[in-house]
């Protein structure tokens, strides 16, 4: 009987302890930072965020109902069967049906998420179904900072008018874009956590990402890649602004003679050592 | 009836022809070819490793609970380890007296953590210490079949373990570039600043990979070989089966990694180019050096081709050893042996298959990513089938909750959160979300900690009899379990959490990021759950010598299991069985109708009546 009330305290405490952590995160007020008034995942803003998602919920509907049971099998079962002086133990080896049974059907879930997952893979990253006409921007990160190259007005790049920025990368609402990644040095990953995009760039090997964002504002460039002693520092910014306000920018900064960097390294700014 | 041996009758037995003399110190407990000798001392080994890898997870853990540095928790732990390693490390500041934490310094600690958990902690606890105690004694043969094998096996692990010490006292710091070692990160040294640290990671895992290759030839020789009469394959204790699986593992697998170690070196101190491409930047100018023409990508499929089924070396012999425990205490047979034997293959096989599931967001063709989402979701088949068949063992047994009992539980129910968790990074859309966040640092640990490690504990508690000759103290076993359970998840459930809300793993401070400053009051409630752990373990540490001295003398077979270790007495002599065992049947006939009266296990050793007669 008192390892059942230890059972039970032991039960309730993990619980506890699972739940705790939910209290601890402190949302910032709405009117701050809205983008993050969740507890969950961040906003999906960009057209396969939602897909992505829907993914992840089916996944995470599957599997909490399997560790629901079995979880409860275990614990029911140790309840049940905790140890009694002369209770008559079920003497077997197993039973084959019953092998069979949870063979086949975490086979068949599985498979059937494979081919779920996989429409949505191909949607995303086959270079062959990538949105036709779509802009193209070069990024080409280095420690630790995002160099990002534009075409310009001619729309093509290695011209005089190319315009290159630091660290910001400006995205038109509802266009896509296309996003060729090639590092300079060590491996980094491009990763806008609202897009749900995640591309390792690659030194010697370029790699391209699409996007097109399905919402005007300002969202953060993390990178996902240790990539040296300052890679949490290698923080960038995307503005998502309508196609005029971008074309105008364009203009604005395309200056044939000196196609500097237009905007300082933020990270300087934020800083805090 | 009985085949019990008491240590005199051992001595009798190797008395003739050679005179038997008294090993020295130095040959008894240092140099010994004695495979008892060697997992004992490989448990020690992998304890202090265990000590020194969750030392530097408090660190790590400390930089992210806290990352503005500020408050009493903070301050006092900082001066506490500024004290092993160095206050320079800890950014010292003598006129304010406050500590804090160098950013190069927090990503070796992450580095080293890892290395030394998988390398020199779990990995010896299973294929050093359960391997070599328990396979000569668990198939009744006399020692292994290479002895010497054998204890060059354990001191090439004990340079190893120095070289990676050592590390953390060059000029530059130990390797700083993740326990993967992404190249060009680590391939060249102005990227990271770390200069000999990485090296002798290299040299290091190297000879670790050579103390693994030396024991896995030995293991699989003796279960092939060496096996009494009677053991036939089927009646292999699931833990030998599980360790049997992992040396082939073992064998194909580490030679791998030693070729890419080898070549990273290269590409570090030779001046050579595998994994470096041309036209390099360093620190803003052109890299000199390296004439260029490599592939960044080359490592990471030669690691992985070893790292995933390192992943199964590290959990295998594992759940062979909680199928053990599980089987004993529920004083059942285990449910469905032949399933759990295809099972443990059948996850062998396809570990080979499945490790560019660790590179889909690479830059690898995503048609290759197809095909490892599908072999990745086929491996979970078999987990799912050795878990249904755990939860079928307890179904309808009569349970003991003994320490060893509640670890094993442990084990399979933290299992099920790591393989399910699995699940999502497999989908490969899904992994582009959360591939290098926190959720996947969450699901290894727990695979490696709520998996492995409860298993080893487990173990250990379970063995320990056997190997001392007394009992650990039941009392604070249990006391360790129920806080390592709670605080275990406290740890690392909220870390699911954090990687669902975008939070990237290997990040020194999350508080520059927007989108993470809503988890710092998450992130410090479980650092103080890894303190919290920490000293659950401390607890397990002062148990595990205490009892050695002062714990209750064992009987011969405490927990009336039916494996062959538990026929003979403690001390068991060199050559153990000082008569052949012979082996009648399976090692769980637990309950079976047949067992003589007035007892629920049948040994495997003891005859069955009638036997001597039809013999004679």
């Amino acid at each position: 009987m008192k390892s059942k009330l230890y059972l039970i305290v032991f039960v309730l405490i993990t619980l506890a302890v699972l739940i705790l952590p939910y209290m601890l995160i402190k949302v910032p007020p709405v009117s701050t930072v809205n983008r993050y008034s969740d507890y969950w995942l961040p906003q999906a803003n960009s057209t396969y965020a939602p897909k992505i998602d829907g993914m992840f919920n089916t996944i995470l509907w599957i599997t909490m109902i399997v560790f629901v049971l079995v979880e409860l099998g275990f614990i029911y079962f140790i309840w049940k069967y905790s140890h009694k002086d002369g209770r008559k133990v079920k003497y077997t080896h197993g039973n084959n049906k019953l092998e069979i049974a949870w063979t086949i059907v975490p086979a068949v879930i599985l498979v059937f998420l494979a081919i779920f997952s996989n429409s949505i893979w191909s949607e995303i990253r086959n270079p062959n179904t990538f949105p036709k006409g779509a802009a193209s921007i070069q990024i080409k990160p280095r420690q630790f900072q995002w160099d990002i190259v534009y075409p310009g007005p001619d729309g093509k790049f290695d011209t005089p008018d190319d315009i290159s920025t630091i660290n910001q990368l400006y995205l038109a609402y509802n266009e896509p874009v296309q996003i060729k990644l090639k590092s300079q040095d060590v491996i980094h990953s491009f990763f806008v956590p609202e897009f749900r995009i995640k591309q390792d760039a690659v030194p010697g090997m370029p790699t391209a990402v699409w996007i097109v964002p399905t919402k005007m504002g300002d969202f953060n460039i993390a990178c996902a890649e240790l990539c040296g002693a300052q890679h949490y520092r290698m923080m960038g910014y995307v503005h998502v602004v309508s196609k005029d306000s971008l074309t105008n920018w364009q203009k604005s900064q395309a200056v044939p003679e000196a196609p500097a960097p237009v905007t300082p390294a933020p990270q300087d700014t934020t800083t805090k050592k | 009836m009985s085949t019990i041996v008491l240590p005199a009758e051992i001595k009798d037995a190797s008395g003739h022809g050679h005179a038997h003399h008294e090993p020295t110190w130095v040959r008894k407990y240092l140099f010994s070819t004695d495979h008892k000798m060697i997992g004992k001392q490989f448990l020690l080994f992998s304890m202090f490793f265990l000590l020194v890898g969750g030392t530097l997870a408090l660190i790590v853990r400390l930089q992210l609970g806290f990352p503005d540095h500020q408050g009493g928790f903070f301050q006092f732990f900082a001066k506490f380890f500024s004290g092993i390693f160095g206050k320079d490390n800890f950014a010292f500041n003598k006129e304010t007296g406050m500590y804090g934490m160098l950013d190069n310094f927090y990503n070796s600690a992450f580095t080293m953590h890892a290395t030394f958990m998988i390398f020199f902690a779990v990995m010896p606890f299973l294929m050093g210490t359960f391997a070599n105690f328990l396979i000569p004694l668990s198939i009744g043969a006399g020692d292994m079949a290479f002895p010497k094998l054998n204890m060059a096996s354990f001191w090439m692990s004990v340079l190893a373990g120095l070289l990676m010490l050592t590390a953390f006292v060059v000029k530059g710091g130990a390797a700083a570039g993740g326990w993967t070692s992404y190249a060009p990160l680590s391939a060249v040294p102005d990227y990271t600043g770390v200069i000999w640290g990485q090296n002798l990671w290299l040299i290091s895992l190297f000879c670790s990979g050579l103390s693994s290759l030396l024991g896995a030839i030995n293991y699989i020789t003796t279960i092939v070989n060496m096996r009494c009469p009677g053991m036939s394959w089927f009646r292999l204790p699931l833990s030998v089966w599980a360790m049997f699986i992992t040396a082939i593992l073992l064998l194909l697998a580490v030679p791998v990694l030693a070729s890419a170690l080898l070549l990273l070196l290269f590409d570090r101190t030779l001046g050579t180019s595998f994994f470096i491409p041309a036209g390099l930047l360093s620190a803003g100018s052109p890299l000199t050096g390296h004439a260029g023409g490599g592939q960044v990508l080359l490592w990471q499929h030669l690691f992985w081709f070893f790292g995933h089924p390192e992943v199964y070396i590290m959990i295998l012999p594992a759940m062979g050893l909680a199928s053990d425990l599980i089987s004993n205490f529920s004083r059942k047979p285990i449910f469905g042996y032949k399933a759990m034997v295809l099972a443990i293959a059948g996850i062998a096989v396809l570990g080979f298959f499945v490790w560019g599931h660790h590179m889909f967001q690479s830059g690898m063709n995503p048609l290759l990513g197809t095909t490892f989402m599908i072999s990745t979701m086929l491996i979970a088949v078999p987990s799912a089938i050795k878990t249904f068949n755990w939860l079928g063992t307890v179904w309808g047994g009569n349970l003991t909750l003994k320490t060893p009992m509640l670890f094993a539980l442990g084990f399979v129910t933290m299992f099920v959160i790591g393989g399910l968790s699995g699940i999502f990074m497999a989908s490969t859309p899904v992994d582009i979300f959360i591939h290098d966040t926190y959720f996947i640092v969450g699901h290894i640990h727990y695979v490696l900690f709520g998996g492995s490690i409860f298993s080893i504990f487990g173990a250990i508690y379970f063995w320990y009899p056997k190997m001392f000759g007394r009992m650990m103290n039941e009392r604070l076993g249990k006391i360790h379990f129920w806080i390592s359970f709670m605080a275990f998840n406290g740890v690392f459930f909220p870390m699911h959490i954090l990687g669902i809300g975008g939070m990237m793993r290997r990040i020194y401070d999350y508080t520059q990021y927007p989108h993470l400053m809503r988890f710092q009051g998450m992130n410090a409630f479980m650092t103080i759950c890894a303190f919290i752990l920490g000293f659950s373990t401390l607890i397990f540490i002062f148990n595990f010598f205490w009892s050695m001295k002062k714990g209750k003398i064992a009987e011969i077979n405490p927990w009336k299991s039916n494996t062959l270790e538990w026929t003979l007495a403690h001390p068991i002599g060199h050559g153990n069985f000082p008569e052949m065992p012979h082996v009648f049947r399976g090692p769980y006939e637990y309950n079976a109708p047949d067992c003589p009266a007035g007892m629920d296990y049948y040994p495997q050793s003891m005859p069955p009546p009638g036997w001597g007669e039809s013999k004679a």
